[in-house]
C-alpha cells in the first residue's frame, strides 16, 4: 500500500500549499476583513504555539511514533514558570533555559520508555499526557498567575517595526529552517525516513534507531516547552488548564499536511502549510460569522479527507492500471 | 518527486511568499474605529450600533436569558445589530480568540462576561486601541481593560443573602458548611466567596464553619461529581452555597437522588425553571439571583449610551435603560442592578426563566 | 467453506492442552487478578480511613460513576483488541445523549427501551462510519477517529445550539432509572454495565468472530491469510463500539438529567486509560474485557477515594498518569518473560 500512496503523496505539499493559496486569495475576496494585517497577525499569534510543537513532532511521526504529551508538557511548562516567578526569579533568561531543561527532561522521560523499555509510544504518551497534566496541576492548583512585567507580556507579542506581525514568528521561522535542514539535507534526516520506513533495515545499516528516537523525543519537549513559555506570555496568565486539547490539533495538522502516520513519508513544507491552512480557514471563517461548530467540522472533514483521498485516488488509479495492462502478475500485497 | 511536481511547488511557493509580502508589507493603518467617535453630550442612542455579547460561555442557560432574552430585546428597542458568540468551555483563554475577531469585525461595544481576571486583557485592551468599547458584565476584568462593569449586585449583597439562606435551612444549631463554585478564577465567584466569609465572621453566624471550598468549572458533570466528593469526605457537612447556577442545579440533583437529601441543606445562585423541582420535592428550601434578562437588558444599554457618548464612565454620569429606568454611574465605573431576590416554594411559580 | 473451517478448528484442539496455552492462561489470570487486588487494596485502605466509604450511598456512587466509564471500555477494547483504537467515542455519547433528551422533549411518553433502541442504533450507525473509513478505505483508524471526534462534536454542537436539556424536561421513570439503586447500593444502571460485560466477554471467548479480533490485532496479515475476512470483523468491531458509546449516551442522560452539547468530552482519554490498566495491549492482540471493565471501576474508584484520603485531588490526573504507565511497564515486563519461558520450553521439548 505504501507504494500506491508514494506517488500521490509526493505531491501532497502541494495540494495543502494550493489549498492556502485560494483560502487567502477566496478570502480576501468574500470576506471583510480577511487578509488584512490585523488578520495576518491574529493568525500568526494563535499559530505560533502550534507551529513551535509541530517541527518536532513531524519527525516523531515520520519515525513510526507519536507523541500525545506535547499539550500537556505545555501546561506544565507554564505552571513551572508561573510558580518560579511568584517564588521569585525575576530574570526571564533564567526562566526561559530553566523551562527548556523542563521540556527537555519531560521529553527525555517520553524517549526513555519509548526506547529503553521499548513500550508503545501512543500508550506511553497517553500515560505522561495525564502524568504531566496532573503535575501541572499539583504546581498551581486551579489558580493562575499573572502579574507578570507588562513589558515582557507586550514584548513577546511585539510587532516588527513596519508590520503587525509579531516579532517571535521569526524565531519560529529559525527554528523551521533548522529542523528542515536536519530532516531534508543530513544523514540523520535520512536516517529518520528510514527508520520510519523500516526500523530493522535501517538499524543493520547503521542508523542508531533508538538514539535518534530519543533525542528527538528530547526535541518535542524541549520545543514544548518554549511554546508554553510563549503562551504565558501572550495570554499574560499561567495556569494549569493551559493548552488542553492542544496535541489534537498538533496531530490534524501534521497529517494533514502530508505525513504518513504509518512513518516514512512527508516533509515540513507540508506540515507549515497545513498548520497555516487550518489558522487560516479558522479565522477567515470565524470573520464571516460561520458558527465555531461548523469550524470543528470541517477541520474533522479535512484531516478525514487528507488521508482517505490519497488511498481512494490510488486504489482507483490501480484499478485503471489494471484494466490496462493484460496480464497483471502482481497482487498487491494484504495491506 | 517528479521534476514537474517540484516546479509546481517552486511556482506555489512563490505566490505565497508574494501574497504575504503584499498583505502585510504596509504597516497597520491608523484603524477607523467601529462606527463614527462618540459625540460627547449626546442624549439618544445612535441607530446601528454593532453591540455583540461575549459570555463565559454559550451554551449555560443563565447566558442564554441574559444575552438572548435581556440584551437581544434592549439592542433591539434602540435599533441596533445584536450578536452573541463564544466559547462552549470555560477555558480563560478561550474567549481571547473570538475578542480578536471581534475587533477585526469592527463591532462597536463588546459585552463580555469573563472567565479570567487578566487572561483577556490583551486582547481587549487591543480592541479598545482599535476603536471598540467594552463594558463586562457578570464577571468583571481588570479595571484597567474595561469602560465600564455591570454588577448584578453588590458582592456584599449577595454573600449576605447566601448566608442568610443557607442559616435558615440549616436552623439555630449551625453546623459545617461547604461552598461549591464555579471556576477558580472566576472574578466574581471570587469576590462573593471573600464577602462569605467575612460574613461568616460576624457573631451572629459563629455557629456555621466553611470547612471547604470547591470547583465545578461551571461544568454540570464536574459539579454533580464535587458534590458528591464533598459529602463522602465531610460526615458532618449541614450545608452546601453554590452560587453559580450551573454548580446549584448539579449539586440539587445530586441530594435529591441520595439518601443526604434533607439532612444536607443546599442553597445558592440558581434559576427557577432548573430548580423549581427541587424547591417542591424539599431538597432546597430556598435559593436567590436577580433577573439575569433585567442584567442584560442594563448592560446592552449602558453599552448602547458608552457608545453614543452619553456616558463615558466616570463617577456620577447618568443614563437611561428603557423600562429600568434610570441608572447612576458609580465608583469604579460600575453600574449596579440590584439587590437579590429569593425564591422559595412560595413564590416560585410566577417566574419563567 | 467447510474444509477451511475444518482447518480453523483443528489446531485449535491439541492447543488446548499444551503446556505453552496453559502458561500462556495463567499469565491472563495474574494479570486480571493483579488489577482486582490493586482495586480491593484501594477499597479496604480508604475504608479503613473513613467507614463511610462503604455506605451503601458511597458504593452506589462508584458504581454509577464507573456504569458509563466501564460499558464504553468494553466497546473499546473490541477495537483495540484488533489493532485499532477508537477515539471518536465521547463525542458519539454526546450525540446519543442530546438525542435522547431531545426525543423525549418532543414527546414525553415514549417507552423507555424505545429510546435505549434509538441511542443505540444512532451509536451503531456513527460506528459505521468509522468503521467503513478504517476497512474499506485501509486508512489508519487513529486519524480516522480523530477526524470523527471533531466531525461528531461538530454536528452535536450545532444540533444543541446554545440550548440545555433539564432534567426538568425528562420523564421521571427515566431519571429514576439513572439514579436508584437496588437495596440502595447497586445502581440499576450498572445491570446494563453486567449485561454488556458478560455478553462482550462470551462473544469475544466463544465465538470464532471474536477471536478472529485477537488474530487480527496480532497479525493481520496472517489472519487475513488464514482467511479470516478482516475488512468484515474491523467494521463490525467499529459497529459494536459506536452502539456501546450510544447506549453509554443514553445512560448518561438518565444518570446526570441535564444535558448540553459537552457532554462526554474528553472521555475518549479515559476510555483508553481504562482500557491501557485493565491490560489490554494497545498494540492488540490480547486483553479481555473483564480487565478493561475493572479498570474502569478502579480509576473511578481513585477518583472518590483520594478526597477521602486527604489526598490533595489535583493528585487524581498524576496518579492515573502514574497507573498507566506502570500498567504498560508491567504487560511489557510480563509479556517478555512470557515469551521467554515459551521460547525455553519449546526447545526444551525439541531437544
Amino acid at each position: 500500500m505504501r507504494e500506491r500512496t508514494r506517488s500521490v503523496l509526493g505531491s501532497w505539499d502541494t495540494v495543502v500549499l494550493v489549498g492556502l493559496v485560494l483560502v487567502i486569495l477566496i478570502g480576501a475576496a468574500t470576506v471583510d476583513g480577511a487578509a488584512t494585517p490585523r488578520f495576518w497577525r491574529f493568525v500568526i499569534l494563535e499559530v505560533i504555539p502550534i507551529a513551535l510543537i509541530a517541527l518536532p513532532m513531524t519527525l516523531v511521526i515520520i519515525t513510526g511514533e507519536i507523541d500525545l504529551s506535547v499539550a500537556s508538557v505545555l501546561g506544565l511548562t507554564c505552571t513551572a514558570f508561573g510558580q518560579m516567578w511568584a517564588w521569585g526569579v525575576t530574570s526571564l533568561p533564567a526562566l526561559l533555559a530553566l523551562c527548556l531543561l523542563l521540556g527537555a527532561v519531560l521529553g527525555a522521560v517520553n524517549g526513555l520508555f519509548v526506547t529503553g523499555f521499548g513500550l508503545p509510544s501512543l500508550a506511553v504518551t497517553i500515560g505522561t499526557l495525564a502524568l504531566y497534566r496532573g503535575l501541572a496541576y499539583v504546581v498551581l492548583g486551579d489558580r493562575a498567575v499573572a502579574n507578570y512585567p507588562p513589558q515582557w507580556t507586550t514584548g513577546a507579542i511585539r510587532p516588527i517595526p513596519g508590520t503587525t506581525i509579531p516579532w517571535t514568528v521569526l524565531v519560529v521561522g529559525v527554528l523551521a529552517i533548522v529542523f528542515g535542514i536536519v530532516l531534508h539535507a543530513t544523514p540523520i534526516g535520512r536516517g529518520i525516513y528510514a527508520m520510519g520506513n523500516n526500523a530493522d533495515a535501517a538499524r543493520f545499516s547503521g542508523v542508531s534507531v533508538r538514539r535518534t528516537k530519543f533525542w528527538i523525543f528530547v526535541a518535542t519537549g524541549a520545543m514544548s516547552a518554549l511554546a508554553g513559555v510563549f503562551w504565558t506570555l501572550r495570554f499574560a496568565s499561567a495556569r494549569a488548564d493551559n493548552g488542553t486539547g492542544l496535541e489534537l490539533a498538533v496531530v490534524a495538522a501534521v497529517l494533514l499536511g502530508g505525513v504518513s502516520i504509518f512513518g516514512g513519508r512527508g516533509g515540513l513544507v507540508g506540515v507549515l502549510g497545513a498548520v497555516a491552512l487550518l489558522a487560516t480557514l479558522r479565522n477567515t471563517l470565524q470573520l464571516a460569522y460561520v458558527p465555531a461548530n461548523t469550524l470543528t467540522i470541517i477541520t474533522g472533514s479535512l484531516l478525514i479527507v487528507s488521508v482517505v483521498g490519497p488511498n481512494v485516488a490510488a486504489a482507483v488509479r490501480e484499478r485503471l492500471r489494471r484494466r490496462r495492462s493484460t496480464t497483471s502478475t502482481t497482487e498487491s500485497a494484504a495491506g | 518527486m517528479r521534476a514537474g511536481t517540484r516546479s509546481v511547488r517552486a511556482v506555489v511557493l512563490a505566490a505565497l511568499a508574494a501574497l504575504t509580502l503584499a498583505t502585510t508589507a504596509c504597516t497597520d493603518e491608523g484603524t477607523t474605529g467601529g462606527g463614527a467617535a462618540p459625540s460627547a453630550g449626546a442624549t439618544t442612542i445612535k441607530e446601528g450600533l454593532k453591540i455583540t455579547f461575549l459570555p463565559k460561555q454559550v451554551n449555560n442557560p443563565y447566558f442564554d436569558t441574559s444575552d438572548n432574552k435581556g440584551g437581544k430585546v434592549a439592542v433591539e428597542e434602540f435599533k441596533g445589530v445584536y450578536a452573541q458568540t463564544g466559547p462552549s468551555d470555560t477555558g480563560a483563554s478561550a474567549q481571547v480568540s473570538y475578542i480578536n475577531t471581534l475587533s477585526q469585525q469592527q463591532v462597536d461595544v463588546i459585552v463580555v462576561s469573563a472567565n479570567d481576571k487578566d487572561a483577556i486583557c490583551g486582547a481587549l485592551n487591543e480592541a479598545r486601541q482599535g476603536g471598540a468599547k467594552v463594558v463586562t458584565y457578570d464577571s468583571d476584568t481588570n479595571p484597567s481593560c474595561r469602560d465600564l462593569f455591570i454588577n448584578q449586585a453588590t458582592a456584599e449583597g449577595i454573600a449576605k443573602s447566601q448566608i442568610k439562606l443557607i442559616s435558615e435551612a440549616i436552623g439555630p444549631d449551625g453546623g459545617e458548611i461547604a461552598i461549591l463554585s464555579a471556576t477558580a478564577n472566576a472574578t466574581n465567584q471570587n469576590a462573593w466567596i471573600e464577602m462569605m466569609k467575612t460574613e461568616l465572621a460576624k457573631p451572629e453566624n459563629a455557629k456555621l464553619k466553611l470547612v471547604a471550598t470547591v470547583y465545578g468549572d461551571d461544568n454540570d458533570q464536574k459539579s454533580f461529581a464535587e458534590a458528591q466528593g464533598l459529602l463522602a469526605k465531610y460526615p458532618n457537612l449541614k450545608g452546601i452555597i453554590s452560587p453559580t447556577t450551573v454548580g446549584v442545579a448539579a449539586a440539587a440533583r445530586y441530594l435529591s437522588g441520595s439518601s443526604y437529601k434533607g439532612k444536607v441543606q443546599l442553597t445558592g445562585l440558581g434559576t427557577p425553571n432548573q430548580m423549581r423541582a427541587y424547591v417542591k420535592d424539599g431538597t432546597v428550601k430556598a435559593f436567590a439571583l436577580w433577573n439575569p434578562a433585567d442584567l442584560g437588558y442594563l448592560a446592552a444599554y449602558a453599552a448602547g449610551a458608552l457608545a453614543s457618548g452619553i456616558i463615558t464612565g466616570k463617577e456620577g454620569d447618568k443614563f437611561k435603560a428603557g423600562k429600568l429606568g434610570e441608572f447612576t454611574v458609580g465608583a469604579n465605573a460600575t453600574v449596579l442592578l440590584g439587590d437579590p431576590f429569593a425564591f422559595n416554594a412560595g413564590n416560585i411559580d410566577q417566574f419563567n426563566f | 467453506m467447510a474444509a477451511q473451517t475444518a482447518l480453523r478448528t483443528e489446531p485449535a484442539t491439541p492447543a488446548r492442552s499444551t503446556a505453552g496455552a496453559r502458561i500462556v492462561r495463567r499469565a491472563f489470570v495474574v494479570r486480571e487478578l493483579g488489577i482486582v487486588l490493586a482495586l480491593a487494596l484501594l477499597v479496604v485502605v480508604t475504608a479503613a480511613v473513613n467507614p463511610r466509604f462503604l455506605s451503601a450511598q458511597s458504593i452506589k456512587d462508584l458504581l454509577l460513576g464507573s456504569t458509563i466509564l466501564a460499558i464504553l471500555a468494553v466497546g473499546q477494547t473490541i477495537v483495540v483488541v484488533s489493532r485499532n483504537v477508537d477515539l471518536s467515542v465521547g463525542s458519539v455519547l454526546g450525540l446519543a445523549a442530546f438525542a435522547t433528551g431531545s426525543l423525549f422533549v418532543a414527546s414525553p411518553n415514549l417507552p423507555i427501551p424505545v429510546v435505549l433502541l434509538a441511542g443505540v442504533l444512532l451509536g451503531a450507525a456513527c460506528g459505521a462510519v468509522n468503521g467503513a473509513l478504517v476497512a474499506a478505505a485501509r486508512v489508519p483508524a487513529l486519524v480516522v477517529t480523530l477526524g470523527t471526534l471533531y466531525v461528531f462534536r461538530g454536528i452535536d454542537y450545532s444540533w444543541a445550539g446554545g440550548r440545555q436539556i433539564n432534567a426538568a424536561n425528562m420523564p421521571a421513570g427515566f431519571l429514576w432509572m439513572g439514579s436508584t439503586a437496588i437495596l440502595g447500593a447497586v445502581p440499576y444502571l450498572a445491570l446494563f454495565a453486567v449485561v454488556v460485560l458478560v455478553v462482550a466477554g462470551l462473544y469475544l471467548s466463544w465465538y470464532s468472530s471474536g477471536r478472529d479480533l485477537y488474530a487480527i490485532g496480532s497479525n493481520p496479515s496472517a489472519a487475513h491469510l488464514a482467511g479470516i475476512p478482516v475488512g468484515r470483523r474491523v467494521f463490525a468491531a467499529f459497529v459494536v463500539s459506536g452502539a456501546l458509546a450510544g447506549l453509554a449516551g443514553v445512560l448518561h442522560a438518565a444518570r446526570f438529567g441535564t444535558l448540553d452539547a459537552n457532554a462526554g468530552l474528553g472521555n475518549e482519554l479515559d476510555v483508553i486509560a481504562a482500557v491501557v490498566v485493565g491490560g489490554v495491549a494497545i498494540f492488540g492482540g490480547s486483553g479481555s474485557v473483564y480487565g478493561a471493565a475493572v479498570g474502569a471501576v478502579l480509576l473511578t474508584t481513585i477518583g472518590s477515594a483520594l478526597p477521602v484520603l486527604g489526598v490533595d485531588p489535583f493528585w487524581q490526573r498524576a496518579a492515573v498518569g502514574a497507573l498507566i504507565l506502570a500498567a504498560i511497564g508491567l504487560d511489557r515486563a510480563l509479556s517478555a518473560r512470557l515469551a521467554r519461558r515459551l521460547r525455553t520450553r519449546r526447545g526444551g521439548r525439541r531437544a
